[in-house]
């Protein structure tokens, strides 16, 4: 079998784009990490690859508001070329600011049923950056083939603006995928557990091919038992709570 | 010229006003009920309205949330109603403002390419009854800061013209000045009277006059923060001359201690070490002391970003991998009134600081994982912020490069402009009242975006070996970078090939700018063009200044006039060594005369809650310790997360068991006893944390970074001549060598006829190499019914500890260190942690035992019983409160299960040790005195809280 071929956006102010090509490593599949620039002047294809990741970071200071130049960019620049590789049934991935770019540059929520809420994500209610662990509760109705099979993650998540903002009529039409959790799975946990304040508790959405998925807390720095920080207490599993999260779109791009 | 304001939407609340409302009623002005934060933005261009609404719909605002208005909304702006106070704040002319750049490269995205140039305000609408006294306190307090910022009036705005600058050749006139004119000349160029001397014996030999910019680069490579003078001077010490007091102690451990391990020390930008025979690590820390103290947030942030390019600079450059971050401050809480004229107030450089190291670390990518605050009121005037960085790069890349004669000085990175011009002989004085408002030029912002971009494309550069050498640009900017590295060769330099952030700079401002995001390679000519198109495929400037040569002469040149000719022997070793006296005395303090207090527990809180000691978790949330995925043992750690972890563990290869210890030993409240046993005892600390997190002692390396006060003063000097000592004797021992370090000295405020000098200060920074991070430690308790130990001696050592301070006492009993006995405890210590029998430890420092085992009970969410009576003691000591808060060092509280107890104490040896107590579920700490009685029964929830609270804002 072929192995699957992944491609990490890197753009001024990336920041995470080496652990989550580790990640995808260590999921079996071949990681390149490429420079937007390399896209724009088409001396790489995106159709050469299966999977694209938009990976953490501060993507251009995130000057004006987090993820928002660069979203414009690939949708001014590279927009034609994204939506052909979404409709040839690549996979997209976007963390953290990922998730803020995919957002901004109209990827996500997407349209489901018709309809196309009206999303976007802001300063946390704390006012700060917050770096702390948080307990995920995985919504198994959902389409999204990444989480496909896990209830429950433990994950850190590292953000300023990580609150995502969507009216309460519009949840039916959004295919939510992670909320914040207490310990137990709850849902209706509030600060810290809800780190940001984020309506209904939303950590992570896809769109209504399940495909296109973006969360705000970080797989790729949950990959090793020894990255949980009570690992010095229990003992662990092998692998760390985000591994599940590669492996899955290895195993899909692989299986499809 | 468009103006476009960007405000949240009504109905959602606004964070950042939320954090004024809040900052402003601590300033004790309780009117104020709600304030607005509104983003401004200024466009120099001529826009047709439909341009400007797609200007503002897809980029100056999210729909979503944000409603914007352009131009016409700015009419009969400032006639607000009675109780609504606005002020609008820009950045002054000069100041760098990353989001500028920014938006000019959004616009080019969205195909607008006739905006001439962008700027930003920030508009602050205040509502609540404020008298115009009151409004001024918020405004000078809060939200302007006169050297970067302005208040504007809304249709002033003006775009600055920058004035163009006309070449003419400045002379001093040395040879035929008179003694006032020298005087003159010493005073602004920061010289000595020998240096003064030794200049114009120099140009006495030319039969010329020097020009301006020889004087500067002169002033700039003899500064103290350059070239460490007093380190490296002759000093007088009662009857012994010391030469060189730097080669004498921390580089003389070094080099008789000899460690194949060590690959490049005292020579390069980093101290490096072998880590794995395959990759090596670099270490430095850095001080960014007196720009922190006139603009907190961008002193800060560009210290993350000058020390982050030091590890850049090392070698053929090392990938950042990770920070630490020591900051000494005056506590938060200091009345205004006590507050000298002409200093920001503490609460203010504290929350500055933090927020300007998050934000450079955090955008660069590179985890914050360990760190210290400390406070005292004498930092009140010169706050100290420690940054450093560990570096990784390939084993083979780790010698520093070497030009050849041809090779091209290539500038990359940001622009120039007139960035902290005069920083370096700026951070070499005193500050003094003027220093907040006449040194402008000296404070620098920064951009982190830039850096990121120039780290990303450096390292690739280095994989494909395209310069011979490289070097970071800091404090004297090309001067002091471009100058040293030709040293050995020579350089030529066209000063107006650099690029420019805007025009008007003279010669010499291009070369003694200390404008940030910078790096000079040294490229041999047949890669100067891949070098070039790699860089620009990045977005990434390089430009060609210069070409190195073989005269060993600094010839600079601007529009082809020869501005600059120096021999390389006269700059770099012309330098008349600096002769200096020092003495010590052992000063006396008030010995403490007070009656023990009959419950030792409230005073276990009030240390819990002592500024020093308390949770730190604020600060450290708000930097990201988990980017890069290699954290270990993170800063927080326990039942739930929010223990405080001795030491910071990494795997910098991810695919790898090898792991690095990060710690740091800093305690300036001993250095008023005596600086000799200060270094001592920070030099056990960081060794403590490094032996505590289930480290060794075999691959241990150190940095020193002394700030002191003023070292003209012999006591001053003296001071610092015992603390040097004290790092020669301890190193030796434990075998720990130095790999690098810095001194920041006259660290000295006056005002009013007052001088405040800070205590001294040493920071010892360790790094160690771990075998198999899998055996890693946290100081958290693990189980009920195991056994706690604890290890090492207790002595009745209480002079300068956090129990004394809370009595306002000093004390004369210093803390000592037996280094031999305590290199034997770690040793088999370290041991018994590989053979898995520790299963929480913790070092006991500030407040001693009873603070160790109160972190150790709420990290782990249990309870413990504990009795004194059994504790080892060095003499005997009849005080129960000074058994349990004595700060003695080498000492470590130790949980052991029940069933290793033999195999535990077998390996301990003839170590002082004691069983003296058990973990239990009670959740309740409970302590009994030398006659048994109980003397602390505190639950762990209320140590907790005691320890969280100060800090939790």
């Amino acid at each position: 079998m072929s192995k699957v071929r992944i491609l990490i956006l890197r753009v001024p102010g990336t920041n995470c784009d080496a652990e989550t090509a580790f990640a995808f490593q260590q999921a079996g599949a071949i990681t390149s990490i490429v420079h937007i620039g390399e896209l724009i002047r088409r001396e790489r294809r995106l159709s050469d690859y299966q999977i694209m990741v938009i990976p953490g970071g501060f993507t251009y200071g995130d000057d004006i508001a987090a993820g928002k130049v660069l979203a414009n960019e690939l949708r001014l620049k590279l927009g034609e070329n994204i939506q052909r590789f979404v409709d040839d049934g690549g996979l997209i991935l976007g963390i953290c600011n990922g998730f803020q770019v995919l957002v901004k540059a109209g990827l996500l929520p997407g349209k489901t049923n018709g309809n196309s809420p009206s999303l976007t994500l802001t300063a946390n209610d704390s006012g700060k950056f917050e770096c702390r662990w948080v307990h995920l509760s995985v919504n198994g109705q959902s389409p999204c083939i990444f989480t496909k099979g896990i209830n429950s993650m433990y994950l850190p998540v590292a953000h300023g603006e990580g609150k995502v903002i969507v009216a309460l009529e519009a949840l039916p039409y959004l295919n939510i995928v992670l909320y914040y959790a207490d310990e137990h799975g709850g849902r209706e946990a509030d600060y810290p557990h809800n780190p940001n304040g984020s309506v209904a508790n939303i950590a992570g959405i896809c769109d209504a091919s399940g495909r296109v998925f973006a969360l705000m807390p970080h797989p790729e720095r949950h990959i090793w038992h020894t990255q949980h920080p009570q690992w010095t207490r229990q003992r662990a599993k092998e692998y760390g709570d985000g591994f599940q999260i590669f492996v899955n779109a290895v195993k899909w791009v692989q299986s499809s | 010229m468009h103006r476009i304001e960007v405000h949240l939407k009504s109905h959602l609340p606004d964070a950042r006003g939320l954090s004024l409302v809040r900052d402003i009623y601590d300033l004790g002005i309780t009117t104020v009920s709600k304030v607005h934060v509104v983003d401004v933005y200024w466009l120099d261009a001529d826009l047709e309205p439909d341009m400007l609404e797609l200007i503002c719909q897809s980029l100056l605002a999210d729909p979503v949330i944000q409603d914007y208005q352009y131009e016409t909304a700015t009419q009969g702006r400032d006639k607000v109603s009675k109780d609504c106070h606005v002020v609008e704040v820009a950045y002054n002319a000069g100041v760098t403002d990353p989001i500028e750049d920014t938006i000019m490269k959004a616009l080019q995205d969205l195909a607008i390419k006739n905006v001439k140039a962008v700027k930003t305000a920030r508009r602050y609408l205040i509502k609540g009854q404020l008298d115009e006294h009151q409004l001024g306190t918020i405004c000078s307090r809060l939200l302007i800061n006169p050297i970067i910022q302005h208040v504007v009036k809304a249709k002033l705005l003006k775009f600055p013209q920058s004035p163009q600058y006309r070449f003419k050749l400045e002379q001093v006139h040395l040879l035929e000045a008179s003694k006032t004119e020298l005087l003159e000349v010493k005073q602004q160029f920061g010289f000595t009277d020998d240096e003064l001397q030794a200049i114009v014996a120099y140009f006495q030999q030319q039969r010329r006059s020097p020009t301006d910019v020889e004087l500067e680069t002169l002033a700039q490579t003899w500064s103290e923060h350059c070239v460490h003078k007093t380190f490296k001077g002759s000093i007088q010490f009662g009857t012994t001359t010391i030469d060189n007091l730097l080669k004498s102690t921390i580089i003389r451990a070094t080099e008789q201690l000899n460690k194949p391990w060590c690959l490049s020390v005292f020579e390069d930008n980093a101290g490096v070490i072998d880590f794995d025979g395959r990759w090596a690590l670099c270490f430095k820390v850095e001080t960014h002391n007196h720009p922190s103290a006139v603009e907190p947030y961008g002193g800060a942030a560009t210290g993350i970003g000058g020390v982050v390019r030091d590890p850049l600079g090392t070698g053929l450059g090392a990938k950042p991998i990770l920070n630490t971050d020591v900051f000494c401050f005056a506590p938060p809480n200091l009345p205004y009134n006590e507050l000298p004229k002409g200093v920001l107030h503490p609460l203010r450089i504290f929350k500055g600081v933090r927020a300007g190291v998050a934000d450079y670390a955090n955008r660069l990518g590179i985890p914050t994982l360990n760190g210290a605050i400390l406070f005292d009121k004498r930092y009140v005037a010169n706050p100290l912020v420690f940054c450093g960085t560990l570096g990784l790069l390939p084993k083979d890349l780790s010698q520093r490069g070497q030009q050849s004669p041809g090779d091209l000085v290539i500038l990359v990175g940001g622009r120039t402009g007139r960035d902290g011009i005069h920083g370096v002989t700026f951070a070499s004085e005193q500050l003094t009242e003027a220093s907040t408002t006449v040194s402008y030029s000296s404070v620098q912002i920064g951009n982190p975006i830039v850096e990121k971009k120039l780290i990303d494309v450096m390292l690739q550069a280095r994989d494909r070996k395209l310069y011979s050498r490289i070097t970071d640009c800091g404090g004297g900017g090309l001067s002091s970078a471009v100058g040293e590295m030709a040293a050995e060769t020579g350089v030529r330099v066209y000063l107006d090939k650099v690029p420019l952030k805007y025009a008007g700079l003279s010669y010499t401002e291009i070369w003694v700018s200390e404008s940030q995001e910078r790096m000079i390679l040294a490229v041999p000519p047949d890669c100067v063009q891949e070098l070039l198109s790699l860089f620009a495929s990045e977005d990434v400037e390089a430009t060609v200044i210069g070409k190195f040569t073989n005269d060993q002469r600094l010839q600079l040149l601007y529009q082809g006039i020869l501005v600059c000719d120096l021999s390389m022997e006269f700059l770099h070793r012309g330098r008349p060594q600096l002769q200096r006296e020092a003495v010590w005395e052992q000063p006396q303090h008030t010995e403490p005369d007070f009656t023990p207090p009959p419950d030792l527990g409230e005073a276990l809180l009030s240390i819990l809650s002592s500024w020093n000691v308390c949770s730190k978790e604020w600060v450290i949330r708000q930097y990201d310790h988990e980017v890069q995925g290699t954290s270990v043992l993170k800063p927080l750690v326990g039942k739930n997360g929010d223990g405080p972890s001795d030491a910071a563990i990494i795997r910098p290869i991810l695919d790898s068991k090898m792991g690095v210890i990060v710690s740091n030993g800093i305690n300036p409240n001993y250095g008023e006893m005596d600086p000799y046993w200060m270094a001592a005892s920070s030099i056990d600390e960081a060794l403590r944390q490094i032996i505590a997190v289930g480290g060794n002692l075999r691959r241990v390396a150190l940095l020193d970074n002394f700030s002191w006060g003023n070292t003209s003063r012999p006591d001053m000097l003296g001071a610092l001549v015992r603390a040097a000592e004290a790092c020669y004797d301890m190193a030796i021992v434990y075998e720990t060598p130095f790999i690098s370090g810095k001194d920041s000295l006259n660290n000295e405020f006056q005002s009013e006829g007052e001088t405040i000098s800070i205590p001294h200060t040493l920071l010892i920074s360790a790094i160690g190499v771990m075998e198999d991070v899998n055996r890693a430690i946290s100081m958290d308790f693990k189980k009920a019914d195991d056994l706690i130990y604890i290890l090492g001696i207790t002595h009745n050592e209480l002079g300068g500890s956090e129990y004394f301070r809370s009595y306002g006492f000093v004390g004369n009993n210093v803390p000592k260190v037996n280094p031999q006995l305590a290199r034997e405890l770690m040793d088999k210590l370290s041991l018994a942690a590989e053979k898995s029998l520790v299963k929480a430890c913790h070092d006991c420092s500030e407040g001693g035992i009873g603070v160790a085992i109160a972190e150790m009970a709420f990290a782990g969410g249990l309870g413990a019983t504990v009795h004194l009576e059994s504790v080892p003691l060095g003499e005997p000591i009849d005080r129960d409160d000074f058994i349990l808060f004595s700060e003695s060092n080498s000492r470590f509280i130790v949980e052991v299960r029940q069933e290793n107890k033999d195999e535990f104490e077998e390996i301990m040896g003839n170590v002082s040790l004691a069983a003296i107590g058990e973990v239990n579920d009670s959740k309740v700490l409970e302590i009994y005195g030398l006659d048994g009685r109980k003397i602390v029964n505190k639950s762990i929830s209320e140590l907790k809280e005691a320890w969280q609270k100060p800090l939790r804002w």
